[in-house]
């Protein structure tokens, strides 16, 4: 069978997370998720797994000779086949391990000098720590020219003292959080990313949030007041910061689009359980055509999704330039994954409407993906700009 | 320390599975075949024992050629390499005959141990340990549910309906261990891409000095002359209280040793 071109390694290592995601993540998540309690344990096992190395060599060159930063040698389509399985189950778990490779390590390992590297990435990449990537402000999302966080050299030139507040931040507050990566105005107009290590006198993690979805996941609000960090602490440019960001956003659409497609799918799944043992009028409700219709119609949108983001992560993969693909794969994957939601929790009545029903957590789960890295307004802006429209 | 882990193919016990209609032997054209799930515990406790001890482990399997993806996948868990007994003279080749087959390719490996699930899903005998340490003149340690090694002293927990046995032989020993030995890891995707280049060594029952005659359905010392179904589900035991139904539940939970 033919399946999108994947290698017998990408479907050996699908298979496996897909066996993992039901025995380990499915019996435990739902308590996870209703208590707000991070998953410490299977990301453990994650990492035991080399889930947090996937898309990342197991050496890097350097200036004095190869770097060991242990890396599992795959590519980005086995991490987004992993997010898709992950999230067919749970999304917490999905966008913990995306954003923990995304955002968190790819850009010590895109921009960091060989120092940063050695440092930090060994650890993230096995799984044994996480960071944190601070962008989002109160006041700036999309938007992201309108940071105002700052960070100016001391008198002496050794130290950045940064200010500001940032909003939103996935892994930032979990007791193996070792850094935060933070953008600031370092100039006017010009925005730089600086490496803030936990436990940094003057950086302060809010208590989390109480979110609608993503329960499981850690997401808090980060404040710096003359928060000092060494000048070597800069990641990649001075005054880079945010096009190294928007490079990163780009990778990170086809991770999203991954997630929501395993979250269409989760739905398709639990929609057939339910349709097969629940009973109304003397039949099961999956032989009424109505029910039948909204299956087909969900795994129908559920495939398309996963061709979407296929075709942009190959193209990823390739080297070819994927930017429409990937913005167009996170618009259509992230409203099938609330169109999945919205019919699969209509088809499971009014059990859809308690939380101790996987498909309610995915409905809850859903609303995020059409927001979160990029708004699905942004991604039409983005593929209306590609297609030459000014 | 050497260690043979036993790895056998079966049909995947969480779905449907039939016997043939022809030969009475398992249908395993139809299943979705995949490694005996007790075998992912001997798998791990080896690769335990090899963490700890050092050495080297070899997986051993006996089946036809599509047992090759089982092998791979328990290949990308960690061993070091592995051995398939492959043969077109081996189907239908019962107990006896298959622990000839794998005593003899066990013996041109010379473990100190040789660790295997305590039954197979498909057929659930229970007996291939025994068989084996017979064979080979290794100490027989089966059904554990916990396994300690000092030196060449092996201690096992043996796993019984009460309770536990203390168990103690010397090396080279056959282990047979239950799914309370330990938790299997998953297979990193390191494992997997590494699992293509480990070594495979293919062997046939002449490499092994074992005769066509005495395996396969003529080889056999038991032949399974019919089967039918499992029969459908019984309605139970009813108790009906009359001021002695807390006593009857339980004799009846003890008698069927849930408590």
């Amino acid at each position: 069978m033919t399946d999108f071109g994947l290698s017998e390694e990408h479907r050996e290592l699908r298979d496996t997370v897909r066996r993992f995601a039901q025995d380990k993540v499915a019996p435990v998540i739902g308590e996870l998720y209703e208590k707000h309690e991070f998953p410490y344990d299977l990301v453990r096992q994650m990492g035991a797994m080399g889930l947090f190395g996937l898309p990342f060599p197991a050496t890097v060159p350097g200036a004095d000779g190869d770097l060991e930063i242990g890396g599992m040698d795959g590519d980005y389509l086995a991490l987004c086949l992993v997010l898709e399985e992950l999230a067919r189950v749970d999304s917490s778990l999905s966008i913990t391990l995306e954003a923990a490779i995304s955002l968190g390590a790819m850009p010590i390992y895109k921009y960091g000098t060989d120092e940063q590297k050695r440092r930090w990435l060994p650890r993230l990449l096995r799984g044994e720590a996480l960071a944190g990537f601070g962008l989002t402000e109160p006041g700036a999302g999309s938007d992201a020219g309108g940071t105002r966080t700052t960070a100016r050299l001391s008198e002496d030139g050794t130290e950045w003292i940064i200010n500001g507040t940032k909003s939103f931040i996935t892994n930032s507050g979990t007791t193996m959080t070792c850094l935060v990566t933070v953008t600031a105005l370092t100039g006017p107009d010009e925005i730089s990313s600086i490496i803030v290590p936990s436990g940094t006198p003057g950086f302060t993690v809010a208590p989390g949030y109480s979110k609608v979805g993503w329960c499981a996941s850690d997401t808090h609000e980060l404040t710096f007041v003359d928060c000092r960090v060494p000048v070597d602490n800069l990641l990649g440019k001075r005054g880079r910061g945010f096009a190294q960001f928007l490079h990163i956003l780009d990778e990170g659409r086809i991770a999203i689009a991954a997630l929501a497609t395993g979250l269409a799918q989760g739905c398709v799944d639990e929609s057939l359980k339910y349709a097969t043992q629940r009973e109304a009028f003397g039949h099961t409700i999956g032989s009424y055509q109505a029910i039948q219709f909204m299956i087909a119609d969900m795994e129908t949108r559920a495939h398309t999704a996963r061709l979407a983001w296929r075709d942009a992560a190959q193209r990823l993969v390739a080297g070819e330039p994927f930017k429409r693909q990937a913005a167009i794969a996170k618009l259509h994957a992230s409203t099938v994954a609330v169109d999945n939601a919205r019919a699969g929790t209509q088809i499971h009545g009014g059990y859809g409407f308690m939380n101790e029903f996987p498909v309610s957590r995915m409905w809850r789960d859903s609303k995020i993906l059409e927001i979160g890295e990029g708004t699905s307004e942004v991604q039409r802006m983005i593929i209306a700009r590609d297609l030459g429209l000014a | 320390m050497k260690i043979v882990v036993l790895v056998k193919q079966v049909p995947d016990s969480g779905a449907e599975r039939n016997l043939r209609a022809d030969d009475n032997s398992v249908d395993r054209a139809s299943a979705n075949n995949v490694i005996n799930e007790m075998d992912e515990y001997a798998i791990e406790e080896a690769l335990r024992l090899q963490e700890a001890h050092g050495g080297e482990v070899t997986v051993l399997t006996m089946g036809p050629d599509r047992a090759t993806e089982s092998i791979r996948k328990a290949l990308s868990m960690g061993p070091d390499g592995a051995v398939h007994v492959l043969d077109d003279a081996l189907p239908g080749t019962d107990y006896l005959g298959t622990s000839r087959v794998l005593a003899a390719a066990i013996g041109t490996l010379s473990p100190d141990l040789v660790i295997c699930g305590a039954e197979a899903t498909d057929a659930r005998g229970q007996v291939m340990a025994h068989m084996l340490a017979e064979r080979l003149g290794f100490a027989a340690l089966t059904g554990a549910r916990k396994l300690t090694v000092e030196g060449a002293q092996l201690t096992v927990e043996r796993q019984t309906e009460e309770g536990y046995e203390v168990v103690t032989a010397a090396t080279p020993a056959v282990v047979s261990v239950w799914d309370t030995i330990n938790e299997p890891r998953y297979p990193s995707f390191k494992g997997i891409m590494a699992a293509k280049k480990k070594p495979v060594d293919t062997k046939s029952l002449a490499d092994l000095g074992v005769s066509a005659d005495q395996v396969g359905w003529g080889g056999s010392a038991t032949t399974v002359l019919s089967h039918s179904k499992r029969p459908a589900r019984s309605a139970g035991v009813k108790v009906t209280d009359s001021g002695e139904g807390g006593v009857a539940l339980v004799d009846y939970l003890s008698s069927e040793k849930f408590v």
